[in-house]
């Protein structure tokens, strides 16, 4: 399809913006823009709103980086959980994974990614200082490590091991019941939360 | 181990075929171009779900049609196998155990073992380090999961490396706390590897030597030796020492990812001194090691097949690698050569139960066997 067969310029600039969704194509979006002009406009305000309010509201949560409403999210600030535990996770979508197994109760900290020198992401780009730090502050009695079992995931973890070394602080690691290259997102939520119960501690990952 | 039954339908120059085979020696004869070679690599592929010579599978498809089937009757352990496998322009291959498709194709390399031995194997000689390497991993790594495992996060690490390496010359910084986890990786898994190559070629090389010696009858001299940087000092060691020399070469120059293996005739590379009979001669015998080698790590004897043996080989030696092959260590084999001549005169002397098949253009038929009763014609096109 090229550019100048759209009749009107209004429905190119929609059609080209769905476009830039991941796994959008051109065809499905102008599918998906002829059906929002056959809804009524109060729908698609309330679609259009809900996107904008999305992007200029939405907050990361100041103690774990999870995505959030508040200023701190609602499972960093609910009292009944293990906040001495720490979960350190990749992405928001690994969260939803762990809290789906109902198996874990202490609270997370998202990373945003893990090192990778290919994709041009250095610790530096990571939430781990501010791991760092929420460790040197509070009573963290553990860190469980559940990253991807990837060698960026291994490397991430090791990284952060190092880091933590002197802290005291106890490292633990999803146990390797999970395959070897798995991505958590694509676990099973029983494996996964079998995963978390029979963690092991990253020293004894080490040379396995 | 062996295949009582092949079926060929579209795969390469072979329009249709079904055979039925010896357990012991069969051997295909034709003139050059007729698909001989095609008959192994069909065999090859039952058991690798690949092609041994061209990895494109719309390519091994015959010209002019849609898709390939391939199908093989196998005795394993005293159990029926059958395999099957079909592939058709566009879509996903299928392979079936008994009907049973397979999600993953690994899961079935390894079952049905097999050495092919082929004219093309001079690449492991006369290529670049990268061919030896592979050949050791491919070895290995068929009955060792973990070390191929090890070996893909290797790579990977490694890449990862060498990309921190240009990351830090292109922004003129060097952080080596980052650096520090991708040689962990690297020492950790590096040294595995290094430890594995070194048991295989271990075991690989005694019985290599044996077999040099007995079908050079003992002439000449050959040594098979694993080099490796990690053989010389700890690793860890030595990519600390090397640090400033791969920031400047923005590429890491020590690791298992640099290993070898050296090949001599007398005190000379095999390369370069090597007559091509002796070049075939040290394949031969370094190929038959490997099917020692995957014997002793199978509880399935492995399927032999010897293409264009007796290229380039002088008669004293092809009449000593048939005997050998004919023995009760290896099973079933398959042999092409253009003519009946050598094998004419071999094949009585082995006393090997054998069936031999007449290739014409792509199509096959039984031309003499010693199961008594007239040859029976398989395919008649
Ligand atoms: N996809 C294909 N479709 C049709 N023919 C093919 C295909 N791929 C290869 N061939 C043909 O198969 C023939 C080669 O067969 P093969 O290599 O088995 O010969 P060979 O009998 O081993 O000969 P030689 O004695 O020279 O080794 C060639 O003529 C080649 O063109
Ligand atoms: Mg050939
Ligand atoms: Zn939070």
């Amino acid at each position: 399809m090229t550019q100048d067969t759209f009749p009107s310029k209004l429905l190119e600039n929609a059609v080209t913006e769905f476009a830039k969704l991941p796994g959008i194509g051109k065809k499905t979006a102008l599918r998906l823009v002829l059906h929002l002009l056959k809804q009524d406009k109060e729908d698609v305000h309330r679609f259009s709103n809900s996107i904008t309010r999305l992007r200029d509201e939405i907050r990361h949560c100041k103690v774990c980086r999870n995505i959030s409403d508040t200023e701190v999210c609602n499972i960093c600030s609910n009292e009944s959980r293990d906040h001495g535990t720490i979960c350190v996770v990749e992405n928001i979508r690994d969260v939803m994974s762990i809290e789906n197994t109902q198996q874990y109760h202490g609270v997370f900290h998202v990373l945003g990614g893990i090192i990778s020198p290919m994709d041009g992401i250095g610790p530096a780009d990571l939430e781990i200082d501010s791991l760092i730090k929420r460790v040197g502050e509070g009573d963290v009695k553990e860190i469980i490590l559940a990253l991807s079992t990837t060698m960026e995931g291994d490397s991430t973890n090791f990284y952060i091991f190092k880091k933590l070394k002197e802290s005291g602080v106890k490292v633990s690691m999803l146990a390797r019941g999970v395959s070897i290259g798995d991505e958590l997102e694509y676990i099973d939520e029983v494996t996964l939360g079998r995963s978390i119960i029979n963690r092991q501690l990253f020293e004894q990952s080490l040379g396995q | 181990m062996y295949i009582k039954e092949l079926s060929v339908i579209n795969f390469k120059n072979l329009e249709q075929v079904e055979l039925e085979f010896s357990h012991k020696l069969n051997c295909f004869i034709g003139n050059n171009g007729v698909g001989k070679t095609n008959l192994l690599d069909g065999i090859y592929y039952l058991s690798f779900c690949k092609s041994y010579f061209n990895s494109v599978d719309s390519q091994n498809i015959r010209h002019e049609e849609e898709f390939f089937v391939l199908q093989g009757q196998y005795s394993r352990l005293d159990e029926d196998e059958n395999i099957y496998c079909g592939f058709q322009k566009g879509q996903k291959k299928k392979f079936r155990r008994n009907k049973k498709e397979y999600k993953r194709l690994s899961e079935h390399i390894g079952l049905l073992p097999l050495v092919m031995i082929s004219p093309s194997d001079t690449s492991l000689i006369m290529g670049g380090s990268d061919e030896r390497r592979k050949f050791m991993d491919s070895v290995i790594s068929q009955n060792d999961r973990q070390y191929l495992d090890q070996l893909i996060r290797y790579n990977r690490a490694l890449l990862q490396r060498n990309n921190l390496l240009k990351y830090f010359a292109a922004n003129r910084v060097f952080e080596p706390d980052n650096l520090e986890v991708w040689d962990a990786q690297l020492v950790m898994l590096g040294e595995k590897i290094n430890k594995r190559r070194q048991e295989f070629l271990g075991e690989l090389q005694p019985i290599f030597q044996k077999y040099y010696d007995f079908i050079s009858d003992g002439h000449e001299q050959v040594t098979l030796e694993y080099q490796s940087q990690l053989n010389e000092g700890d690793f860890e060691g030595q990519l600390k020492e090397a640090l400033q020399r791969d920031r400047v070469l923005q590429f890491t120059s020590v690791g298992i990812h640099k290993d070898d293996l050296e090949l001599k005739l007398g005190d000379f590379p095999m390369k370069k001194m090597g007559s091509q009979g002796q070049k075939k001669t040290y394949l031969v015998a370094l190929k038959l090691a490997q099917f020692d080698f995957i014997r002793s790590v199978n509880q399935a004897m492995p399927i032999l097949l010897l293409d264009d043996i007796f290229d380039k080989l002088d008669g004293e030696r092809v009449e000593k690698i048939v005997k050998l092959v004919s023995g009760n260590t290896f099973g079933q084999i398959f042999i092409t050569d253009t003519n009946r001549e050598h094998l004419d005169q071999i094949i009585p002397r082995v006393g090997a139960d054998y069936r031999i098949f007449r290739v014409t253009d792509g199509a096959v038929t039984e031309n003499g066997n010693n199961n008594g009763g007239e040859p029976k014609v398989v395919e008649n096109n």
